[in-house]
């Protein structure tokens, strides 16, 4: 343990030990700091260097919970933060199942998340990469411009500790590049990115990040739009792992509780096409969001939530277990110490087929390979399950592609798109989300257009 | 409108001006020739209702600077959560250093009398009112939804409240502060019925103290966010394709902040990432639209008294009768052209950059009467409430989301819709307003995010008519 974590345990320690008799204390503390190079026309446009820290209090006492939080460190302001957390407990209702969780032995699964390399990476090294992504960006195709180019990495160092026995603490570091990228199509621009990620710079694919965010842009040129059918639709792993993100809320444990899943009294049925399979495993390393512990310090682990398209599972933190009469999934999420626990899934991954995108396409007479999607905030319903997004790809047609289209949606519900999930690709991309990529082919999916 | 500054009210300073003068030289100590000190103190407040408990109260603290140094086109940022001379000090040694590697050279900052231009009067602030009728809010529209129908099976509320002083003081003299007080009530609702579940949302929100209930009906808000839920019900699926579409009064402003209010921002503009380079004077809209951005707003979601790099708000004329006549600027991408800044420099919190923002964003009256513009329709969608959206400023195409519509048929509205996105491209939907009503109204409080960081924003609208919009639904 670093002689920084072990501080921060030591603090978040110290806050527990004040409890009062009756009063169930969590403390949850945090450091750390981020590099941001951002190039433009072979300047540098701006170089951030920042550090912060807070804490998080949370009391439970007679089943009534308050919560604060400060942005640093400071004894004054900690000794506040206790205080503002103990006299908001009093506002709260009774809530019979309120509690922090407690240990439940199951083991953690040690991961890597600190590299040293990438801790003292020289900085005239991080702006150089950059420099060079935008010039690999400008290279890779002679009608695209860069908006801009970025390096960032972060650093982080957290511990919690509860009067129920959790004690957790660890560090973790990482990095990404990313550019962007405009290709003039009459008075209109189209856009496009790449990225890479990496535990140390060394790992970055700077080619592949620059020619991701050429073609982004330019396939897309010419691009019209379509007329209005009803369409089998190709996702691109990309957009797959979005579509993929937002089963998080339907699978939510605390949805479920307080009657807000489309999925309620769904348990052991069919919801998905047998094609279908998904797995919350935060334990495997190539997950971009690999942990080894939940928002709450209880052991990450490996569940199966949808399998063969029979529902499994819903995901859980303590708080929600509690009221369903069932165990914690080790769900627990968590934005920082500005916020108390919510429940989540944490690493979505999807069982892969068999077939090449380019071999799904070409069993496809009619459809739309659609490869961004924009507005899933605003058009997608979790508790209705009414899905409709912006969308722009590229026709398919007798099997192969054809013309690109833009400005159009795509229209179904949620509860349809999992029944009609026609065939998935052996295309896995370890993208830096929340769930995994694939290709991802759905039957009768509304396009409008013109 | 005049500009209503006078020196500060406000006792005690965040931080004292002598050693805002010292960090700002440090800033400037490689030879750069801009340095900022934006200091930040925010506490707020925040209570959850959900399945008829209060859940939580929050109390929140936080506080800390930014240092910005320019030099060049390069800028270097740092910052900190300790406002002590020797943290403000490090913190702009490390700015200094990353804006220009190397260099030299001493400056000595001297900086102006402080400026204050209050757009808000707070008449009860929210951190001398008790929490317990915060809390009380909660119940009260949690049982006022409920009783709505026996169909509502759900409710969630929240309470909000944020005092924010800020301090921004910079190498060119300028010393500004504001004390920004926000207020905010939201409140979903989950309905279900034969079809399924659905949902309802409303919010309210003002740059005013806790007078906000005084003068608005929390049992009203529930009770609309209510019957939307259960109206919702019986709604049938939305059509998809093209089609005529009449957003009513204060429920569409957020097609403007999409269509084009980003698009005018000048960073963008002057990275030609935006569909409205170079249109500067050209016919760009319909000739009924006339777009205002006004930070001055009394009590709208987006007034600030002055922008985040201590420049004072004001009111900004974009597009007069279809004219593009101005895009919204900050300090570095007015510096850059030579010209005024416009009080657009926003930033989410002290850890960040500012950056071209909106503030509250609208399109003033018409001439129509509402009711006139439904009957005028043969068929189409009547929007009666937007949910958020999305657009690529480039290319101009923007997604919003329809969270209460109905379809309009032989000029009346009839069946209610479920929700859908709908898309557009901003140059082409902007020239397809063809009825604007003359029945202005702002909308809900907004929360725009950019490039990572969020600001609170307002928009507003009267009535009108978009000639064609693609409605995103699944109904042929």
């Amino acid at each position: 343990m670093s002689d920084g974590v072990q501080e921060l345990q030591k603090l978040a320690d110290s806050i527990v030990g004040k409890a009062k008799a009756g009063e169930q204390i969590e403390a949850y503390v945090s450091r750390g700091g981020e590099t941001s190079v951002r190039v433009y026309e072979g300047e540098v446009e701006h170089f951030v260097s920042a550090q912060s820290e807070g804490i998080g209090i949370r009391i439970i006492k007679d089943g009534r919970t308050g919560f604060a939080y400060a942005g640093t460190l400071e004894s004054d302001a900690i000794t506040e933060v206790l205080a503002e957390a103990r006299d908001n407990v009093q506002f709260g209702t009774v809530d019979e199942w309120a509690g922090l969780a407690e240990p439940d032995g199951v083991a953690q699964i040690p991961q890597k998340f600190w590299d040293e390399e990438l801790a003292s990476y020289p900085t005239d090294k991080k702006i150089a990469i950059t420099k060079e992504l935008e010039k690999l960006t400008l290279a890779a195709d002679a009608r695209v411009r860069a908006e801009e180019a970025n390096y960032e990495d972060g650093w982080g160092e957290t511990a919690v500790a509860t009067t129920t026995g959790i004690r957790e603490s660890g560090r973790g570091n990482s990095c990404y590049v990313s550019v962007s990228t405009l290709a003039d199509d009459g008075d209109e621009s189209l856009t496009g990115f790449g990225f890479s990620v990496g535990d140390s710079p060394k790992e970055f694919d700077l080619k592949k990040a620059a020619h991701d965010a050429a073609d982004r842009a330019t396939r897309l040129l010419g691009a019209t739009k379509p007329a209005s059918k009803l369409v089998t639709i190709v996702l691109d792993p990309y957009v797959t792992s979005q579509f993929v993100s937002i089963l998080s809320s339907v699978l939510n444990g605390e949805s479920l509780a307080k009657g807000r899943s489309l999925f309620a009294d769904r348990l052991d049925q069919q919801v998905a096409s047998a094609k279908f399979t998904l797995v919350d495993d935060p334990t495997n390393p190539l997950a971009y969001t690999a942990t080894d512990i939940d928002g709450e310090g209880l052991a990450a682990r490996r569940n199966v939530l949808i399998e063969n398209g029979v529902l499994k599972k819903f995901v859980h933190s303590s708080y929600s277990a509690r009221r369903m009469n069932t165990k914690s999934t080790g769900n627990a999420t968590r934005g920082g110490f500005a916020g108390s626990p919510g429940v989540g899934c944490l690493a979505m991954q999807v069982q892969p087929g068999t077939k090449s995108q380019a071999e799904l396409i070409s069993g496809i007479d009619d459809g739309v390979l659609i490869q961004d999607v924009s507005g899933m905030h605003s058009g997608v319903n979790t508790i209705s399950g009414d899905f409709s997004t912006g969308a722009s790809g590229i026709l398919i047609s007798n099997g192969t592609l054809g013309a690109p289209i833009r400005e159009f949606t795509i229209a179904s519900t949620l509860q349809k798109m999992l029944l009609n999930i026609v065939d998935l690709g052996n295309d896995i991309d370890w993208l830096p989300m929340r769930a995994v990529g694939l290709s991802l082919v759905i039957s009768d999916v509304m396009l409008s257009g013109a | 409108m005049s500009l209503k500054s006078n020196k500060s009210q406000n006792a005690e300073p965040l931080v004292a001006s002598d050693v805002l003068e010292r960090v700002l030289a440090k800033g400037r100590s490689t030879g750069a020739e801009f340095a900022e000190v934006y200091i930040e103190d925010k506490r707020s407040t925040s209570a959850g209702l959900d399945d008829g408990k209060v859940e939580q109260v929050t109390s929140g603290r936080d506080r800390g600077a930014g240092i910005r140094v320019v030099a060049g086109e390069t800028t270097g940022f740092a910052h900190t959560s300790d406002l002590s001379e020797r943290g403000l000090l490090a913190a702009a040694e490390a700015a200094a250093v990353a804006a220009k590697q190397g260099g030299g050279g001493v400056n000595k900052v001297q900086l102006g009398t402080e400026l204050r231009h209050a757009v808000n009067t707070v008449k009860i602030s929210p951190d001398g009112v008790e929490k317990s009728r915060k809390v009380d809010l909660l119940k009260r529209a949690d049982a006022a939804a409920r009783a709505v129908n026996s169909a509502i099976v759900q409710v969630s509320a929240g309470y909000g409240d944020s005092l924010r002083r800020i301090l921004v003081a910079n190498s060119n003299g300028v010393l500004s502060a504001d004390d920004q007080v926000r207020t905010l009530l939201r409140v979903s609702v989950v309905a279900t019925g034969d079809g399924g579940m659905q949902t309802g949302y409303d919010s309210l929100g003002h740059t005013i103290g806790f007078e906000l209930f005084d003068e608005n009906d929390v049992e009203e808000l529930a009770i609309r966010a209510a019957k939307q839920a259960v109206t919702k019900l019986s709604a049938r699926p939305a059509p998809s394709g093209a089609m005529p579409v009449v957003i009513k009064r204060g429920s569409g402003g957020v097609l403007f902040h999409e269509a084009c209010g980003h698009g005018l921002e000048a960073d963008l503009v002057g990275k030609s990432a935006s569909v409205y380079r170079g249109k500067m004077g050209e016919l760009v809209a319909s000739p009924l639209v006339t777009l205002i951005d006004d930070g001055t707003m009394t009590a709208e979601w987006g007034a600030i008294g002055i922008d985040d790099e201590g420049h004072p708000s004001q009111r900004n004329t974009l597009i007069q009768d279809g004219v593009l006549t101005d895009y919204m600027w900050d300090y570095l991408r007015a510096r850059k052209e030579g010209r005024a800044q416009s009080g657009n420099g926003r930033r989410q919190s002290y850890q960040h950059l500012p950056m071209v923002r909106m503030t509250n964003t609208f399109v003033i009256n018409g001439k129509e009467d509402p009711d006139d513009i439904v009957r005028d329709t043969k068929h189409g969608v009547s929007i009666a409430k937007l949910g958020g959206g999305q657009v690529d400023t480039a290319s101009g195409d923007f997604v919003f989301g329809m969270t209460e519509a109905y379809l309009i048929e032989n000029g009346e509205i009839t069946e209610p819709l479920r929700e859908s996105n709908l898309i557009g491209n901003g140059p082409e939907v902007l020239k397809d307003i063809d009825l604007l009503g003359n029945d202005f109204a702002m909308g809900n409080p907004g929360m725009c995010g950019k490039d990572g960081q969020g600001v609170p924003v307002g928009d507003g609208q009267p009535t009108l008519r978009v000639r064609s919009l693609t409605i995103g639904g699944t109904a042929a």
